[in-house]
């Protein structure tokens, strides 16, 4: 049989295609599988595929297509979840050694909800160990490839989420972002990928990484469509305790609305710092002209506070880390050592087994800063740190609705460019203020560069205050139609008969 | 600050990772570099600022005192990588020395 082309559709396409009987759930479930099988072998973003739980969710669809039931808002949608999320019937391994073989003993929240509102699940998204990366390298079953070029990285730690989208392999994922993990990896690919306000998703179900900044989020190839998948996840969790009471809005409609009368303002000393590309630093530029000709105000402010976050996250992160890994210590779950002779020794051995050099290196860094004697030189001072930058973003979004400042400083690199460490870290440095401030912000394509005759993508990033989403999409979305790039990438255009 | 090699293998132990004698080489080095990285943030005048202690402001979340369904022991124990009699199984804690 010949499948349907699922890369000219979007979520809405789907739905209503399934509701009018032109094609069903299941149809749409054996398409997405074919294309999983012909492209993921090469491009690697999934750590799992799930055949069973897709028609099992396509023929629940197809069921109440039958009955003539009301179909939910995004029935029959292809989709797919980063691996530290729990979904029974699926591993969770978070790409890491430790976890190889463990089985989700329960339902990530906004995976449940998603699933409630129709997707079908058709598998698990590869990711940095322990979303430990910016680059996708760091998970211990291979990297995932960027469907741009397969001989870049896709970004990470969602790296999988962002290339299962580029690919057109699932039209909406979920990924996690602690300091950037959505975004830049959303930069890197093409695709739209929000960070929403901390506590506007549940984390319940999702392996913790850092607390404190740990957000659950979408990634999609269309503004609506991820709009769609954040009115499906957020709200209120009696599972977890920092999940907030505010109602869902109408986020699709806010991303139709325009941007005629925002105020909108240029991170100006972020963009001009050393390191952003020239190709970077124009096209955001250029979005923010394209934003005064649809009626926005365009200013400019400066964030100095901001450009401390990097110091700021890497001691939050890796101490919070170091605490929330201290769980995986061989006895109730994951890997275990062989031939223990005391409980030091498994614990000692298991982690040294499970865990990967990255997770090695911040779990050290993570204990050494709340070691003892060091945690008021550290943790406090990030703390500190971490207030003026949330008072730097309130004080600018008292003149302005959204921010602009790109989401990487430069577009995918080749794999292995990046091996120091800290060269790494470098990398995230527009997107970790955000997650120590607690607002929003979403990755939206705003143009491309070339390079080595690869054409690849470049994010804006546009950042709202605490609970401004629907702004967000607003500004995310009149971009997307103004620009109308073509962000089909070469394994998108790959037709599966 | 700087990190001795001892101080590295404190940690280590701290942390419980049983690190051969290269990977504590080289985490001594990328855990100097990072730090001297992050030492810039004493550049910031923080001395009267208060430390974030949430990053959205939440009081007192409480939930009704109902008593709702848990994981059933079966479901909490099928990843155990050992288990006894319905409970996680550890090597021996206790006892004398004759490693009975």
């Amino acid at each position: 049989m010949s499948h349907l082309d699922l890369s000219a559709h979007r979520a809405a396409d789907i739905s209503d295609g399934i509701a009018r009987k032109e094609f069903t759930a299941r149809e749409v479930a054996e398409s997405a599988l074919a294309r999983i099988e012909a492209l993921d072998g090469d491009v690697h973003s999934l750590n799992q595929v799930t055949p069973d739980i897709a028609y099992a969710a396509a023929d629940r669809i197809d069921a109440l297509v039958s009955a003539g039931g009301e179909l939910p808002p995004m029935a029959g949608v292809p989709a797919a979840f980063k691996d530290n999320m729990n979904l029974i019937g699926t591993r969770t391994t978070c790409s890491s050694r430790i976890l190889a073989n463990y089985e989700s003993a329960y339902d990530c929240t906004a995976v449940a909800r998603l699933i409630n509102a129709g997707v079908l699940p058709l598998g698990k998204c590869n990711m940095d160990e322990f979303a430990f990366g910016s680059s996708g390298e760091t998970s211990a079953t291979g990297p995932a490839k960027n469907p741009w070029d397969l001989g870049r990285i896709p970004g990470g730690s969602s790296a999988g989420s962002a290339a299962a989208v580029a690919a057109g392999l699932a039209m909406v994922t979920l990924g996690s972002d602690t300091g950037g993990s959505i975004r830049q990896p959303g930069a890197m690919t093409g695709t739209v990928a929000l960070k929403p306000t901390y506590g506007r998703v549940s984390r319940y179900g999702c392996v913790a990484f850092a607390s404190s900044l740990d957000q659950i989020g979408p990634f999609s190839l269309t503004v609506e469509d991820n709009a769609r998948v954040l009115e499906a996840i957020c709200g209120k969790d009696s599972m977890d305790a920092t999940s907030v009471d505010r109602p869902a809005e109408d986020f699709v409609a806010a991303s139709r609305r325009g941007v005629t009368g925002m105020r909108i303002a240029i991170v100006r000393d972020m963009l001009d710092m050393e390191g952003v590309t020239p190709e970077v630093r124009d096209s955001v530029l250029a979005a923010a002209a394209r934003f005064e000709s649809m009626g926005a105000t365009i200013g400019e402010v400066d964030l100095p506070t901001s450009q401390h976050g990097i110091s700021a996250y890497y001691i939050i992160a890796p101490a919070e880390a170091s605490s929330n890994l201290a769980r995986f210590d061989g006895i109730r779950y994951g890997h275990r050592a062989e031939n223990p002779v005391d409980t030091l020794d498994l614990y000692m051995r298991t982690r040294a087994e499970g865990f990967g050099t990255e997770a090695k290196r911040r779990i050290m860094l993570g204990t050494y800063a709340l070691s003892a004697g060091y945690y008021d030189a550290y943790y406090g001072q990030a703390q500190k740190a971490r207030t003026l930058i949330a008072r730097e973003f309130t004080t600018a979004f008292e003149d302005y609705d959204v921010l602009l400042m790109p989401t990487s400083p430069q577009v995918a690199w080749k794999f292995g460019a990046k091996s120091d460490p800290l060269s790494m870290y470098l990398s995230d440095i527009f997107t970790i203020p955000v997650n120590l401030a607690g607002n929003c912000g979403i990755n939206v394509p705003c143009g491309f560069a070339e390079e080595d005759g690869a054409k690849l993508p470049i994010g804006l990033q546009i950042i709202g205050d605490y609970f401004a989403e629907a702004k967000v999409f607003a500004a995310a979305g009149a971009l997307e139609r103004d620009l109308a790039l073509d962000l089909r990438s070469p394994a998108l255009s790959v037709p599966v008969a | 600050m700087s990190l001795s090699e001892q101080e590295v293998r404190h940690v280590a132990m701290l942390a419980r990772l049983a690190l051969t004698d290269d990977e504590v080489g080289s985490l001594q080095g990328d855990l100097n570099s990072i730090l001297g990285h992050i030492d810039t943030i004493q550049q910031l005048d923080l001395e009267s600022v208060p430390p974030t202690a949430h990053a959205i402001p939440v009081v007192n979340v409480t939930r009704g005192d109902a008593i709702v369904p848990g994981l059933s022991r079966e479901v909490a124990l099928m990843n155990a990588p050992e288990q006894q009699d319905g409970a996680f199984l550890i090597p021996q804690i206790t006892g004398g020395g004759d490693d009975a």
